[in-house]
């Protein structure tokens, strides 16, 4: 059997670990009640889903004029949180797909709450740019279908219908890969309530975990089957953040005509996702009772791809300033002295603390292995990342060709009820997860527990010494 | 004789993975083996086949490429062609950076869905199907071995012998 080298840090703490105890720890908050902490949570989330509700459809009976949008600054607020919600969801992919490709046994501990995370995160992103068409009620019109309007097809020249394949592709692919994974956890739940003899849950997770049985060709074509997802995932990763980049580079916008922009929006959805990812497992892992299997050593691997793209989207804007100089093309270094000294030089320079200089702080051991630092970041980093977006849509926008058309952009009460119900939605679905989900892939978990785990390192470091 | 199935439970992976090699050996006949997680060299110890599965999600995926490509000619070359910003699509091949996107999606969308699907149907894993695992414990922390025989007696054995910690003849 394959040992890990015992210099490398455990995955898996707990002096009393084995395959039944990691049963244990992950179906407990399955088979436990919530507590008032939960209810309170879910019950704020909650009420913000049905505050954003109430936003969308005031939007579908009035129009789009309920937004603060305006002829110049025709994408704003709605675009941001778009391209700022897609980019969380990158972490989860990022995990599942590409960490499983480079075997980076780390993954399991986090993949199954980041893969959930980029479900939601991706749902709440496609609210904006669908609700942004004005008739919501013809969304159908993006797939190429054949219609009665002299065969007008969908235009396949546009980064727009090209978003609209990347995404759809995108968030089913991470369903399909998120739910294989559940199968055999969700089996193990069913099998436990039926000794318990609960015969609701029973029943529930029979229908969920589709009679899975764990026969040996099951788990052979499980594990291909798993593989594969990834090898078609980890490109999906990277094309799907270029091509919502290209939305904006293969425009003539000054600020957004730029060829970095794909690799540079990559590093930044996956700066931003893995922010995301620390926020909600940091929570998790306390309230859940977690801390065996999301270590300190967890977190510290997240915060140093932080570190390592934040520094890529450092690189980026620097890049991005220098050449807008160097080009000597007026338009785009007025569209640059205009974000970092304009009207709106507050949202440039939040940018720039938030992204560029809180993440070198990770470069200190210290504070990466600080637990608290490292959520107050983490939450830096999320704001940060917000406000890039802003940064790029807005102020290329509102000061563009046309010096009579300028103007400047606030949201309206409206907008931020939208992006609050977003977020609404996104604790609601993620607090439900985690009461009826097995947030930890503990099936793929058993199989490092002798590899990975505290117990069983120390076992064979003595059979050495 | 009547053929009896035997249920031998293991507690622990590489006992059981040194038993299949062992019971292999002696030319017994595995049905089946039920366990919490995939164990890694179980297969090969019982001999199971490898899995075509992806070579089926390769050629989901050829094909989706050629449909992609084909209905694109079709929309934006033969039905309807547009000049958009001065491109205009007269040929597929000169205009084909700009439909690469979609092509790709589109071919990974169905190698991925339709594998997935082939996953479903080949293991009979849909929702509604009834489990088939002889014991609860077997998605917790047992593994169970099915087997067939005329020959209870010499194949109990032999279990225990291997590390079996319980047998049941069914």
């Amino acid at each position: 059997m394959f040992k890990e080298a015992s210099i490398r840090e455990p995955l898996i703490l707990g002096d009393k670990i084995s395959y039944h105890q990691i049963t244990e720890d992950v179906v407990r908050p399955i088979e436990g009640k919530a507590n008032n902490m939960w209810w309170a949570a879910f019950s704020v989330a909650f009420i913000a889903m049905l505050w954003g509700f109430g936003c969308l459809a005031y939007t579908v009976g009035t129009g789009i004029g309920a937004w603060g949008a305006n002829k110049t600054v025709g994408w704003a607020w709605d675009i941001t949180n778009f391209v700022w919600w897609i980019g969380i969801g990158h972490a989860g992919t990022l995990i599942s797909a590409v960490l499983l490709l480079f075997r980076q046994r780390w993954r399991m501990g986090i993949n199954r709450s980041a893969e959930a995370m980029t479900i939601f995160a991706v749902v709440c992103a496609a609210i904006f740019p669908v609700f942004h068409m004005g008739r919501v009620w013809m969304a159908y019109w993006v797939m190429p279908i054949p219609n009665q309007f002299g065969s007008l097809w969908v235009n396949f020249n546009s980064p727009l219908l090209w978003d609209v394949f990347a995404i759809s592709t995108y968030f089913t692919v991470s369903v399909i890969f998120w739910y294989l994974g559940l199968i055999p956890d969700f089996a193990m739940v069913r099998d436990r309530a039926k000794v318990a003899g609960n015969k609701m849950n029973e029943m529930i997770y029979r229908i969920l975990s589709f009679g899975w049985s764990g026969r040996v060709k099951d788990w052979v074509r499980f594990e291909e089957v798993s593989l594969v997802l990834a090898g078609l995932s980890t490109p999906l990763v990277f094309s799907v953040h270029s091509i919502v980049s290209m939305d904006f580079a293969t425009s003539i916008v000054p600020g957004w005509h730029t060829t970095i922009f794909p690799p540079y929006f990559v590093a930044g959805a996956i700066f931003s996702g893995f922010a995301m990812v620390l926020t909600l497992v940091l929570i998790m892992r306390k309230v859940l009772s977690l801390e065996a299997y999301v270590t300190v050593k967890h977190v510290e691997y997240m915060n140093i791809i932080i570190m390592l793209t934040g520094s890529l989207v450092g690189i980026a804007y620097l890049t991005e300033l220098f050449i807008s100089w160097y080009s000597g093309v007026e338009y785009e270094s007025y569209a640059f002295i205009n974000r970092f000294s304009g009207p709106y030089w507050w949202a440039y320079w939040c940018m720039m603390t938030c992204n560029v200089i809180s993440p070198q702080l990770f470069w200190f051991k210290k504070i990466r292995t600080n637990l608290m630092a490292t959520f107050i970041l983490s939450l830096v980093v999320n704001t940060g990342m917000w406000f890039e977006r802003f940064v790029i849509i807005v102020t290329s926008l509102h000061r563009d060709y046309l010096p009579s058309s300028w103007t400047m952009y606030s949201p309206t009460w409206i907008e931020v009820g939208i992006f609050v119900g977003t977020i609404g939605f996104f604790f609601t679905a993620f607090l439900t997860f985690a009461r009826v989900f097995p947030v930890i892939a503990q099936s793929e978990l058993k199989t490092i527990m002798k590899t990975s785990s505290k117990m069983y390192k120390n076992k064979t470091d003595n059979h050495h010494h | 004789m009547s053929t009896k199935a035997i249920h031998a439970i293991y507690d622990d992976d590489e006992v059981l993975v040194s038993a299949a090699k062992k019971i292999h050996a002696a030319g017994i006949h595995v049905k089946e083996v039920f366990t919490p997680f995939a164990v890694h060299g179980l297969p090969e110890a019982l001999h199971t086949p490898r899995t075509r599965i992806a070579i089926a999600s390769f050629l989901y995926g050829c094909t989706a490429c050629s449909l992609a490509c084909l209905a694109i000619w079709y929309f934006m070359v033969s039905d309807w062609p547009m000049d958009v910003g001065g491109k205009p699509n007269w040929t597929l091949y000169h205009n084909i950076p700009a439909f690469i996107p979609p092509i790709f999606e589109f071919t990974v969308f169905c190698s991925a869905h339709l594998m997935f699907w082939t996953l479903l149907f080949r293991s009979w894993i849909l929702p509604g199907v009834s489990p088939k695992n002889l014991d609860p414990r077997t998605t917790d922390d047992k593994f169970l071995m099915l087997i067939e025989t005329n020959d209870t007696d010499k194949v109990s054995r032999l279990l225990k012998e291997t590390g079996a910690s319980e047998i049941k003849i069914v």
